[in-house]
């Protein structure tokens, strides 16, 4: 079970892999996400999204950043190797219905779980723009993937090295100027979300995002995912991910965020963990 | 900067060193270890034998490590303790055990040292007894009962019953004498058991036994429930629970880890698309009580379930090896006053907190822990504010933890129950300076299997309504333990799993159900 039958780097640090998980493939749906581990006794367990699945197959595609300690791990491993632990799909799948426009905005690696709501959204009967956003060309993801379920694409980069040089905020702002999105899907890092959200509010704009919070079980049984929306603490692995993002309070989840900088940071052995009282 | 320090009333004595335990146990053996062997002893003499102290790492020690804090008996002790027992013609103490352990005839075996008899006798009502020897809140059940404890007024005096079956079922283990059950005959009928805590390994076991195929379905990547990523490794040593699941991986129950119910497959697909005969869900409680209050989002509050299962399940206290980070404090308030609340606050302080404060509503009296894990933890340093709620979390300008605001109460007039209400005192407040908060309120039902399955009957708190055989509303579906008790004990839990599972045999042989593929 598990096992990586295709392993693929788009940029730098960012990786695809393709591995075995039958029941996974089958039950999926838009907007779910999986929790992985690569160690029984040692590992962390951190939630990944899921990119793509092939029912037919029995696989699952997911698409990921290396920059933290598991995730280098997870990329160092190749074609034919396994994932140890794979639990998934978690969360409750998008919410799919015919609004008319949808404008689906993604920002780095927050492309990949915005293509199965993509190809949910099109499949529903909606006419889709996507605006995908990056630091530089060499960065951008699944563009191909994204153009093939889109009616329109926008592409923005930080340096202009690839369509416009802009933030995903400006053609978003244009667009509801334009009076276009019946509905909107913001993907991406939170900051990028939180802006998105404040963009579509005066224009009373419903805007999905989705939250990629710290996660121990993901089952909703340990609450360390839980984020404040609207008057309500939720469960992001229950709950979510997707929440209405002109409600969530994306100041707290961005300090819950953090709350383990400094021991991931390798300050670690500085801390009093294991140390003895008398010391 | 404390404002209150109420600590639990002093009745722990010096501590005493395993060895001096021992030779006092030595000593008093050669005294009445004869007598017993002779029967000579009257009980006026069993009567006369002090209660056998238990061995306890040192507490200045033990609050640094994360090794079993209760050391064990040794043989004399345990024959000492079993002699203890009056064999009363009614043995009350059976009707105070949930799963009604011939206690009389174990405690008899094991004082003529007849310990694999002993063991024998427990394991045919009980799953666990290592476990529950360590874990049961004995004096809430065998020992409410005993009359050794009622003559002496005070129930934690009575024959420490748990005691003596933790030794017998240790002895057992660790002279690798633990046999693995036997097999029956082949079935043909397939069941599906949800959930791998105390629940549905003993589910699993006795439909085992009868000879059904039994497979289990565990969200997380290790089984054991509770038992594994809750109750710290200083109370119950994984190595216990591990060798219990692999001795059901002996008799051939199978395994599928991460493996959510409800997600990954539903109860219908299992039923539909798997044809599973029959299926038991032991889902347990799951789900984290907070507290409700303003400022639990901060920076630094976790419940307790997110806080042991770092420290257990993810060792986050193996800091050289492990990749699972755990909250640094300094001074941490831990909120409740049950075994979760004793377990967060001893495992904050074995981590690396200077000071664990527990704030609780009512008092030490009305704990609902068990009494030996609060005197471990008073022993241990931890400190108590009785009468106390907190009322609001505060946090610095980064959204982390700086203090937490209480109230203070007071014992009102009695309620019907006779218990004493507490009632917080008008404009009573006090603050607390702290760096982490943890809601240990305990667990009520995890809403997943519920929402993810038509038609099964549900109470108002969520937990899944059964009939006497267990039986929920829809077909070939049975529950049990805490998702149907609401968060309860282990015993109870396996308990329910032996009703369960023999239903479930009654009711695959009589042809209730039509057997599946
Ligand atoms: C910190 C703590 C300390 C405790 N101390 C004591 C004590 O000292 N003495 C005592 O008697 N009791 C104690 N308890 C209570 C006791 O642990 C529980 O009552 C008991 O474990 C319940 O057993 P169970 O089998 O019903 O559920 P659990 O032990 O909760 O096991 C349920 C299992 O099901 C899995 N699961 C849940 N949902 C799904 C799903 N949808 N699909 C697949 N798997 C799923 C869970 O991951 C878990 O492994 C304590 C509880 C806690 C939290
Ligand atoms: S009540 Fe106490 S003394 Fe009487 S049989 Fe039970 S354990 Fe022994
Ligand atoms: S990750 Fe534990 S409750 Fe969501």
């Amino acid at each position: 079970m598990n096992r990586i039958t295709e392993k693929k780097q788009l940029s730098s640090d960012v990786f695809r892999m393709t591995f075995e998980a039958p029941y996974i493939a089958e039950a999926r749906k838009a907007g779910q996400f999986l929790i992985i581990q690569l160690d029984d006794n040692y590992g962390e367990r951190i939630p990944l999204t899921i990119a793509d699945a092939d029912e037919a197959k029995g696989t699952i595609t997911i698409i990921f950043q290396a920059v933290g300690k598991t995730t280098l791990s997870l990329a160092a491993l190749e074609e034919g190797q396994a994932i140890a632990n794979v639990l998934g799909p978690l969360g409750t799948p998008t919410h799919i219905e015919n609004w008319g426009t949808a404008v689906c905005v993604g920002g780095g690696i927050g492309v990949a779980p915005m293509h199965p709501i993509v190809q949910a959204v099109r499949k529903a009967g909606n006419k889709v723009i996507t605006i995908m956003g990056a630091r530089n060309r060499e960065l951008l993801i699944l563009e191909e993937e994204m153009r093939r379920w889109s009616d329109e694409v926008i592409i923005c980069t930080d340096d202009g090295s690839y369509g416009r040089k802009d933030l995903v905020t400006a053609p978003l702002k244009e667009l509801c100027d334009a009076g276009v999105p019946h509905i909107v899907f913001a993907i991406g890092p939170p900051i990028m979300m939180k802006f998105a959200a404040e963009t579509t509010r005066p224009y009373g704009v419903r805007t999905m995002v989705s939250l990629n919070t710290i996660m121990v079980d993901g089952t909703g049984m340990c609450g360390g995912c839980r984020v404040t929306v609207g008057n309500d603490t939720k469960f992001v692995c229950m709950d979510g991910p997707e929440f209405d993002g002109h409600l969530v309070d994306f100041d707290n989840m961005m300090s819950r965020q953090k709350a383990y900088l400094k021991q991931e940071a390798g300050a670690r052995d500085k801390c009093g963990i294991g140390r003895r009282h008398d010391e | 900067m404390m404002s209150e320090d109420q600590r639990v009333e002093d009745t722990t004595e010096e501590h005493r060193s395993a060895e001096e335990i021992a030779r006092e146990a030595r000593r008093l053996w050669q005294e009445y270890g004869p007598r017993a062997a002779e029967g000579t002893l009257k009980n006026r003499d069993r009567r006369a034998i002090p209660q056998m102290a238990m061995p306890a790492q040192d507490p200045a020690e033990r609050r640094c490590n994360q090794m079993e804090v209760p050391l064990g008996y040794t043989e004399e002790q345990a024959r000492l303790e079993a002699l203890r027992c009056l064999n009363c013609p009614t043995a009350p103490c059976i009707a105070g055990c949930p799963v009604a352990i011939d206690i009389p005839r174990f405690l008899l075996q094991a004082a003529a040292g007849k310990f694999q008899d002993s063991i024998n006798t427990i394991k045919e009502a009980s799953l666990l007894p290592a476990v529950c020897g360590r874990v049961c809140p004995q004096e809430s059940q065998c020992m409410l009962e005993c009359t050794v404890g009622k003559v002496a007024k005070d129930p934690m005096q009575s024959v420490a019953i748990g005691r003596v079956e933790r030794y017998v079922a240790d002895l057992e283990r660790e002279e690798d004498r633990v046999e693995v059950p036997a097999v029956g005959p082949d079935t043909g009928f397939r069941v599906g058991v949800v959930g791998s805590g105390p629940a549905g390994l003993t589910v699993a076991a006795d439909l085992r036994k009868a000879g059904h195929q039994v497979e289990i379905f565990e969200a997380f990547h290790k089984p054991g429930g509770v038992m594994i990523y809750g109750i710290p490794e200083f109370r119950l040593p994984k190595e216990i629970v591990r060798k219990e699941i692999e001795g059901l991986e002996k008799m051939g129950v199978t395994f599928h880890l991460n493996f959510l119910i409800g997600r990954t497959r539903t109860i219908e697909d299992l039923i539909r698309k798997d044809h599973f005969d029959a299926l038991f869900i032991g889902s347990g409680a799951g789900l984290p009580k907070f507290m409700e209050i303003p400022g639990e989002n901060l920076v630094g509050v976790f419940s307790a379930n997110e806080y042991l299962t770092r420290a257990n399940l993810m060792k986050a206290y193996d800091r050289e090896h492990v990749d699972t980070p755990i909250y640094e404090s300094r001074v941490v308030a831990v909120l409740g006053g049950g075994n979760v609340a004793m377990d967060a606050a001893r495992m904050a302080l074995r981590l690396g907190a200077e000071e664990v404060h527990v704030i609780y509503r009512r008092t030490r009296r009305e704990m609902p822990a068990r009494v030996e894990e609060v005197d471990h933890a008073h022993e241990e340093g931890i400190r108590f504010h009785f009468l106390s709620s907190p009322v609001e979390i505060l946090g610095d300008e980064q959204g982390r933890v700086r203090a937490i605001r209480c109230q203070r109460y007071e014992l009102g007039e009695p309620d019907d129950s006779g218990r004493r209400r507490p009632v917080p005192v008008e404009g009573d407040f006090f603050e607390m300076t702290v760096d982490t908060v943890i809601p240990s309120l305990g667990n009520v039902a995890n809403p997943l299997i519920r929402k993810t399955t038509d038609n099964l009957e549900t109470n108002k708190w969520g937990n899944i309504v059964v009939d006497e055989h267990n039986r929920t509303s829809l077909d070939r579906v049975y529950a049990g333990g805490d998702i149907v008790l609401g968060a309860a004990t282990v015993i109870l839990a396996m308990g329910e799993g032996r009703r369960a599972a023999a239903a479930i045999t009654e009711d695959l042989r009589s042809g209730r159900w039509e057997k599946k593929g």
